[in-house]
Formats: structure tokens, C-alpha cells, sequence
């Protein structure tokens, strides 16, 4: 019985993660009608900047989120203002085809400098820090913090995104862009704060990633995935759905996971598939795509 | 007066004559080239169909999936599925492969269709995945770490190795020759004239009575038949097969992609000339390995901003050339006055 309490529980605390892999995919896509293929890469990317950062400055990983999430940010909005703005329009392939091409890019750039080589951040004591919920079930006091900051960044997007001015130029732009321009809005600058605003939670996301497992250049796309899933789970366009969504697809690996350790992804996408052919509008949504 | 269609113009007449030349100097390649040559032929030719399929669902029906190796590495396994476990000679399992793949590829769609524009790109990479991990827990064919090809299998198709080398290549020629024409008439049928309407505007076809999903569905399971029919022969060629050389990402879909934004998407034209583009790179610059998949991306989106209908695309806008018969022109037979008048159709 404790058995399965912490398998869920582990599942639960994981779905945190992919929370925040989701999104950042999911404001984009709300903004900008923009599913941006090299998401996942960024997650990566985000990692080995907060490697080369620990390692220069001689810093620890959760210390470094002060210089990885503002570089993160510049380099999403110059991303968008210099790149991706100029890919959207009505036709779909553009901005797919570019951002799969920057995919590629990340990718095989990473690989250059620095190898295949797994790494890891090193967060210390903490990574192996425990407390005792029940008898014979553990929680990690690094899985919590994770959840309790992907609470934080949901419930942080989630206020710029209704309470603030920023946040009613997005919902303007998203609404109508030649409407929020004759309201004299810059969309080019509101598609740029948003990739910024995207790339930041992608910057907390990638430095918890690289401490809780090994991460090497080729694991990009199974982040988006995960993150794909979990907003398509939760439902589109309700930032807490995605929450959701992104537990659900963690329980379902982890429990993947207890029954046979080759399933572990494998479950995850039929828990996916299932909601895809029996509910496509995802648990929670808000718009329908 | 008269009102017809026609397809052929000057430029494809050209065209069509050159193709048939070259099919006639490429048919007997193994009479003027060596191994190496019909090993390199044979992937140019897998590219071209490949490209040329992935042309056909993102460039005609508007259909951009980032997880065709789904069905390069479904048609692969069929393939020695069928060798290993049931006898089958891969000359046989081949058709069968792609007959297979189609019919697999009909409840995938239901699935993936839920999924619109962006987000059906994601889907389609996801099964992708979902059939990876599924191939590697088949135990009898290797499971995660593949399997080879028996020998006997191998040798049971010609007796000796000039000549199976020889007939492998010819399977291949003729394998893009087909697809080929199967795009060409495809795109040539009211299925054509269909798809070049939802291009235009998706609202204007519907309701003009075209049925856009099931056109679309259509084009689908097409393309998964020829895509799983180029994976089985790409893999009875390397002997090998394992889960992720059979649905690898980069190798099916990258270059593919890039293969046919280079040279020119929308126009059957384009995967061709993005192939041999693709090959004369990969010939000079094979040595920087990542680098180079690195420096085909940065040229892709190059392309994409700068020339979004690629290499073909630019020679199309100066020369108005195409070399297969597919643009319909309106030819009005005035008897009255005795000449024809001819009206290009817009794009």
C-alpha cells in the first residue's frame, strides 16, 4: 500500500516539473498561435547555461536562476523580435519550419560544445534531503520545493496574465492584433515579452531538470512532448488545467514506471492518447483550439 | 466554342522528354556504375520519395507532421517482421508493408486529426514515439538493441550477389518512379483540384461541397502507404534494423524537411532539386558531421524567411518552367475565329 502512496506521490510531484515545461509552451500559444517546436530544446539550453554559470562563478544551481531566468528572458525576446516575428501570418509552415530548424540547431550546436556527455547540477545536501510523511513514505525536500515553485510560476502567469497591464495587452494581441495595434499596441514588442516571459519559466524549468536527473543535448524533444501532453490533458488556454495535466501525465509515468521500468514513457503517451480519443478538449478547458 | 483543360505545357513536354532520358541512363546503372554508385543512387532515390511524400501532406494539403518516421520505421519492421517470423520474401513484404501501414495509418488519424495546425505536428511526433518504444519491447525482433536481417532471406532473392545488388536497385528506381506518379496523378485527379481549393481557402472549398477532412484523411493514408514502402526498402538495404535507426527524427524527418524547404515546397519539382542540393552538400561536407545538420538547419530557415518557396520556387517566378504536367491551364477553342486563347490558371 505505501508502495503505491509513493509511487503516486513521486508522480504527483514530478507532474510540477512538467507543469513548468507546459507552460511556457501554453502562453505562447495563447498569445501568439505559436506551438514553438524548440521549446524543449530551450529547457535544455537553459540547463547548460546554468552549468557553465555554477561552474564559472563557483555558484550553486538554485542561486544561479538570478542570472539564467533574466538571460533566458533577452533571449526570447530577441528570438522573437529578430526571428519568429516574422514567421507568423496565416500560413501554418513557416513558424513550424523555423522553429523546428532552430530544434535542430540548439540541438547540434549544444553537441559541438559539449559533447554527448551526460551532466548534472550539483544542488548538494539538499538533493538527498527527506522528511517522513507517513511510516515508509518519504517525500524529498528537493521534489517539493520543485512543486511548490511550479505552483508558484502558475499562479505568477497566471496573475500577469488577468491582473496586470502586460497581461491585457497579451489577452489584446491574442483577441485581435490589428485591434490591440489600432489601441497602439507594438505587437511585435507584446510578441517579444511574451517569448521572454515564456523563456523565463523554460529557465527555471531547465535548471530543476538538470538537478533532478542527467541531462545530455539529445533530450529536448521529449521535454516538449511532456509539455505538449500536459497542456493538451489539462485543456487549452487554462493555466491551471495545464497544472493538472501535467500531474496527470506524471502519476501515469510514474505508475508506468512501478510495473515495468520500459513503460515509463510508454505510459505516459496512452494516458495521453486515451484523453486525446475520449475527451479532446482536455480536462479543464477554456478555448478549443 | 470549346472549353477544355490542359495540363502539359511546353516546359513539361521538355521536361517529361528529359525524365525519360534520364530514367533510361539511371535504369541501366548497373551496367555503367559500380557498387558504390547504385548504394549512393539508391539513397538519393529514398530521399526523393520521402521528400516527395512529406511534399505531398505539408506543401499540397497543408498537413505539416514532424513524425513521418513513424511510418518509415512501421514499414521497416513489417519488413523484417515478415522475413523473420513468417518466411515472407522481402520482395513480397514490401507492397504488403506499405498495404499495412495504410490501414494502420486509419485510426492514427482519427487520433491526430483531433489535433489542428500546429498542435497535429506534435501529435504525429508523439506516435511516433508511441511506436518507437512499442517496437522496442518486441523481444522476437531484438527489442530495444534490433535485429539483422537472416542470410538466407537475403540470398533467396537472386543467386548472386551482382545480380540481387542490381535488382535492389531497380526496386528502389522503380519504387520512386512510382511514387512519383502516384503524386503526379494524385494531384492531377479532382482529389487535386480539391486540395489546391483548400490551399486557397478552406471555408471557400467547403463550401464549394468539397469534404476537406476526408481530402485530407485521404492524403494521409497515401502518404503513410509510400513512406512505409521506402522504410522497408531502406532497411532490407542495411540489413539492420533497431528501434531508433527505424524512427529516428533526424534522419526521416530533419533532412526531409529541409530536403524539401530548400528546394522548394508546394511544387512536386522542389524534393527533388532539395535532394540533390541535400547530396552535393552532404558529398563535400560529410566530415563536419553536426556541423552540418547544424549548418542545413541555419540555411532552412534561411530559405524559409528569405525565399519561402525555395530553390524551384525561384526558378518558377523568372522562367515560369515546370517539368510535370500538373498546372491547369483553360484552353477556349474559338472556331470562330480560329485561334486559341489561352488563360493560365492564378496560383
Amino acid at each position: 500500500m505505501t508502495d503505491w502512496i509513493n509511487v503516486i506521490l513521486q508522480g504527483v510531484l514530478v507532474g510540477g516539473l512538467y507543469a513548468m515545461f507546459a507552460a511556457g509552451l501554453s502562453l505562447i500559444f495563447g498569445v501568439m498561435r505559436l506551438v514553438n517546436i524548440a521549446h524543449g530544446d530551450l529547457i535544455v539550453l537553459a540547463a547548460y547555461v546554468a552549468l557553465v554559470t555554477t561552474e564559472a562563478l563557483g555558484i550553486g544551481p538554485l542561486v544561479s536562476l538570478i542570472i539564467v531566468v533574466p538571460l533566458m528572458a533577452v533571449i526570447g525576446y530577441a528570438l522573437q523580435r529578430l526571428i519568429l516575428n516574422r514567421t507568423l501570418g496565416e500560413d501554418l509552415l513557416p513558424p513550424l519550419l523555423v522553429t523546428f530548424g532552430l530544434s535542430v540547431i540548439i540541438q547540434n550546436g549544444l553537441l559541438a560544445l559539449f559533447t554527448a556527455d551526460s551532466r548534472k547540477l550539483q544542488a548538494g545536501d539538499i538533493e538527498v534531503a527527506t522528511f517522513k510523511l507517513l511510516e515508509g513514505v518519504y517525500i524529498g525536500i528537493l521534489p517539493l520545493l520543485q512543486f511548490a515553485v511550479a505552483i508558484a510560476v502558475i499562479a505568477a502567469l497566471q496573475f500577469v496574465f488577468y491582473r496586470t497591464a502586460l497581461g491585457r495587452a497579451f489577452r489584446a494581441t491574442a483577441d485581435s492584433p490589428p485591434v490591440a495595434q489600432l489601441m497602439g499596441l507594438d505587437n511585435r514588442h507584446v510578441f517579444g515579452l511574451a517569448m521572454a516571459l515564456s523563456l523565463a519559466v523554460v529557465a527555471i524549468a531547465g535548471v530543476f531538470l538538470a538537478i533532478r536527473a542527467d541531462f545530455d543535448p539529445s533530450i529536448g524533444p521529449a521535454r516538449l512532448i511532456f509539455g505538449f501532453e500536459a497542456v493538451i490533458i489539462g485543456g487549452l488556454g487554462s493555466m491551471w488545467g495545464t497544472f493538472a495535466g501535467g500531474i496527470v501525465l506524471g502519476v501515469a509515468q510514474a505508475i508506468g514506471a512501478h510495473i515495468n521500468p520500459g513503460w515509463q514513457i510508454l505510459a505516459g503517451h496512452i494516458a495521453f492518447l486515451i484523453i486525446l480519443a475520449v475527451r479532446p478538449e482536455g480536462l479543464f478547458p477554456r478555448i478549443r483550439a | 466554342m470549346s472549353v477544355r483543360v490542359a495540363f502539359a505545357s511546353r516546359s513539361s513536354r521538355v521536361g517529361m522528354a528529359l525524365c525519360a532520358v534520364a530514367l533510361v541512363v539511371l535504369a541501366a546503372a548497373p551496367f555503367w556504375g559500380g557498387r558504390d554508385d547504385m548504394q549512393l543512387l539508391s539513397q538519393i532515390y529514398a530521399y526523393v520519395a520521402l521528400a516527395s511524400l512529406w511534399n505531398l501532406l505539408a506543401g499540397y494539403a497543408g498537413l505539416v507532421s514532424v513524425g513521418q518516421q513513424a511510418y518509415v520505421g512501421l514499414g521497416a519492421y513489417l519488413l523484417f517482421a515478415f522475413a523473420i517470423l513468417g518466411g515472407v520474401s522481402p520482395l513480397w513484404a514490401i507492397p504488403l508493408a506499405g498495404i499495412i501501414a495504410a490501414l494502420v495509418a486509419i485510426p492514427v488519424a482519427g487520433l491526430v486529426f483531433r489535433l489542428r495546425g500546429h498542435y497535429f505536428a506534435i501529435g504525429t511526433w508523439i506516435i511516433a514515439e508511441v511506436f518507437r518504444l512499442l517496437a522496442s519491447q518486441v523481444s522476437v525482433l531484438g527489442g530495444g538493441s534490433g535485429t539483422s536481417l537472416p542470410a538466407s532471406m537475403v540470398v533467396g532473392i537472386a543467386s548472386t550477389r551482382q545480380m540481387r545488388e542490381s535488382l535492389v536497385y531497380w526496386i528502389a528506381l522503380a519504387l520512386v518512379v512510382a511514387v512519383l506518379t502516384l503524386i503526379v496523378l494524385l494531384l492531377r485527379s479532382r482529389y487535386g483540384l480539391a486540395l489546391k481549393a483548400i490551399r486557397d481557402s478552406e471555408l471557400a472549398a467547403t463550401t464549394n461541397g468539397i469534404d476537406v477532412l476526408r481530402t485530407k484523411v485521404l492524403v494521409y493514408i497515401v502518404t503513410a502507404f509510400g513512406t512505409a514502402m521506402i522504410g522497408a526498402l531502406i532497411f532490407f538495404q542495411r540489413l539492420r534494423i533497431s528501434p531508433d535507426a527505424a524512427f529516428s527524427v533526424n534522419d526521416w524527418t530533419a533532412f526531409v524537411i529541409f530536403i524539401t524547404v530548400i528546394g522548394g515546397i508546394g511544387r512536386i519539382e522542389g524534393p527533388i532539386i532539395g535532394t540533390i542540393v541535400f547530396f552535393a552538400l552532404r558529398q563535400t561536407l560529410a566530415d563536419l558531421g553536426t556541423i552540418y545538420l547544424l549548418m542545413l538547419g541555419v540555411v532552412a530557415i534561411l530559405v524559409m524567411l528569405t525565399a519561402p518557396k525555395g530553390i524551384w520556387g525561384l526558378i518558377v517566378e523568372r522562367f515560369g518552367w515546370q517539368i510535370f504536367p500538373l498546372e491547369r491551364t483553360v484552353i477556349l477553342d474559338d472556331r470562330s475565329a480560329g485561334r486559341e486563347k489561352q488563360r493560365p490558371d492564378d496560383r
